[in-house]
């Protein structure tokens, strides 16, 4: 059997997250849990290459980590333990038989109910964050601890604290009801949306452990997707991510300079991404029920299938930050209007919603608020009046890649 | 599970109600700060900071699970007030 291997690190990433979370609901016991999941898949190596790949290698995972459970909780068999064990059998109403073909959508529930647990408000948000990704996305936590930059020691105490405090506090393992669903999905999206930006954020090509965190958040917003169909945001949030990724490789040039989205090399941008996320976002929006990722997604899908810079519909996205104002009140936001205003209506019109924006100060320190001002002088051709705003900027500036960028600009304003 | 409700408001109210009950606590890593803006239930993954309020009265309570133990402390009249409610399990 050659590719038991292979069948075996393919249902790792379809089934992990799944087993933990069906084995967190029988047995109560997240460490437990994930234990006896690892043991499932180490079994499954040997029994694979042995016997052949199951037919359903989902259902013979979950039975194998549950019959372990037993085990072990036999193996103790006194007192807790005892009662315990009784508890696992009496919820376990699942398949017995590793074999079994009947209907498991009870079963499809525990991986929501394990990510709105490990996206509960009550916990912080970097434990939410590394919870999802060991429990839901089966990465280790010394994967986690270097996609985070923080020691493995640190990572694993983050992870142990938060497990405490979901059994301590009595944080429910469930699907919120009706009544706290939409702000509870918004959490969940937030930290899927958290772990793309980690991955988005780590511009260089040799820091693979970090932006593969932009393929593990897109896969668990396929999950997402697949599991609450009817929430257009989950859609909208998954045709974002699409959207981003596809540009991703264009960002930043071999020697590491930072390429703006007018100068990246369009014919490089992943075309059946780019595809896949337009037509989510059609589905989405098709719901009639707008949110504030599918209108990002819809910004982005803008930019994605613009032929060239120039063919970029600019009044379309200034419509589309207009509404996502609305639903995100944030001086940001604005700030993006004010350049999409700026690329349609011409430089004064963008000019005039920044020095509004200056006035209301929410933005003081921001150094995108002076680059955004220098970049729309430069374009006017004001390009004393530029050079002034591009050093206000990099006062301001912390990333390196990003001085660079506005260094070189501010260097063209002066050789003008 | 039991919840102890720390009821916090500003240092400027009335005397601290006298306690009512005693319980031996988890940690304050292991709360959650409740406050009250509009109709929206405000959640902070940890214990109560703010130094200008203080603990004006304690409320012990049973509830399912956290989320029954917020939605109390939320409908607590100190917290429809503007005020912070830290919710602590109690040992048990």
């Amino acid at each position: 059997m050659p590719d038991a291997e292979e069948a075996v690190a393919a249902a790792f990433r379809e089934e992990w997250g799944q087993v933990v979370a069906t084995l967190i609901r029988v047995t109560g016991d997240w460490d437990l849990a994930e234990e006896c999941a690892q043991d499932a898949f180490a079994q499954a190596l040997d029994r694979w290459r042995r016997d052949g790949v199951p037919r359903r290698p989902g259902a013979w995972l979950t039975t194998t980590a549950r019959n372990r459970a037993l085990d072990v909780l036999r193996r103790e068999a006194v007192g807790a333990a005892k009662l315990r064990e009784a508890a696992v059998l009496a919820r376990d109403e699942g398949p017995h038989d590793p074999e079994y073909e009947g209907d498991d959508s009870g079963v499809q529930d525990d991986r929501l109910r394990l990510i709105f647990t490990c996206c509960h408000p009550a916990l912080p948000i970097e434990a939410r964050v590394a919870l999802t990704l060991r429990t839901l996305a089966g990465l280790t936590t010394p994967e986690i601890a270097r996609a985070f930059l923080v020691p493995e020691a640190t990572m694993a105490q983050r992870l142990v604290r938060a497990k405490k405090k979901i059994r301590n506090a009595g944080i429910p393992y469930r699907v919120p009801p009706a009544h706290l669903l939409p702000e509870r999905t918004t959490g969940v999206l937030g930290v899927v949306y958290l772990l793309f930006n980690e991955g988005y954020a780590a511009t260089s090509g040799a820091d693979l452990v970090r932006t593969n965190l932009c393929a593990e958040a897109i896969r668990l917003a396929r999950v997402l997707a697949r599991l609450m169909p009817d929430e257009p945001e989950t859609l909208g949030l998954l045709a974002l991510l699409l959207l981003h990724d596809a540009r991703r490789h264009t960002r930043v040039d071999a020697g590491g300079e930072l390429v703006t989205l007018e100068e990246q090399d369009r014919a490089a941008w992943d075309r059946v991404e780019i595809d896949e996320g337009a037509t989510l976002l059609e589905t989405a929006l098709r719901r009639g029920s707008p949110g504030p990722y599918q209108i990002q997604a819809a910004i982005a899908a803008c930019h994605a299938t613009a032929a060239t810079a120039e063919d970029t519909d600019w009044a379309d996205i200034a419509g589309l930050y207009g509404e996502l104002a609305r639903f995100v009140p944030s001086a940001v936001v604005r700030l993006n209007r004010a350049v999409a205003v700026g690329m349609s209506a011409g430089p004064d019109a963008g000019l005039a919603m920044v020095a509004e924006l200056e006035r209301e100060g929410d933005l003081d320190g921001y150094h995108l608020l002076p680059a955004t001002r220098a970049d729309l002088l430069r374009r006017s051709g004001r390009t004393a009046e530029a050079a002034t705003a591009y050093e206000r900027a990099l006062e301001l500036v912390e990333n390196e890649a990003e001085r660079r960028f506005l260094e070189k600009r501010l260097a063209e304003c002066r050789t003008v | 599970m039991k919840y102890v409700l720390f009821v916090c408001a500003p240092a400027d109210d009335e005397e601290p109600a006298t306690p009512r009950v005693s319980a031996r606590l988890r940690p304050p890593a292991d709360a959650t700060t409740v406050r009250v803006a509009g109709d929206e239930v405000l959640l902070a993954d940890g214990p109560f900071a703010r130094t200008e309020e203080y603990i004006a009265g304690v409320d012990l309570v049973v509830a399912d699970d956290l989320d029954e133990a917020i939605a109390l402390a939320a409908r607590h009249s100190a917290a429809l007030d503007g005020g912070t409610v830290e919710v602590r399990p109690v040992r048990e």
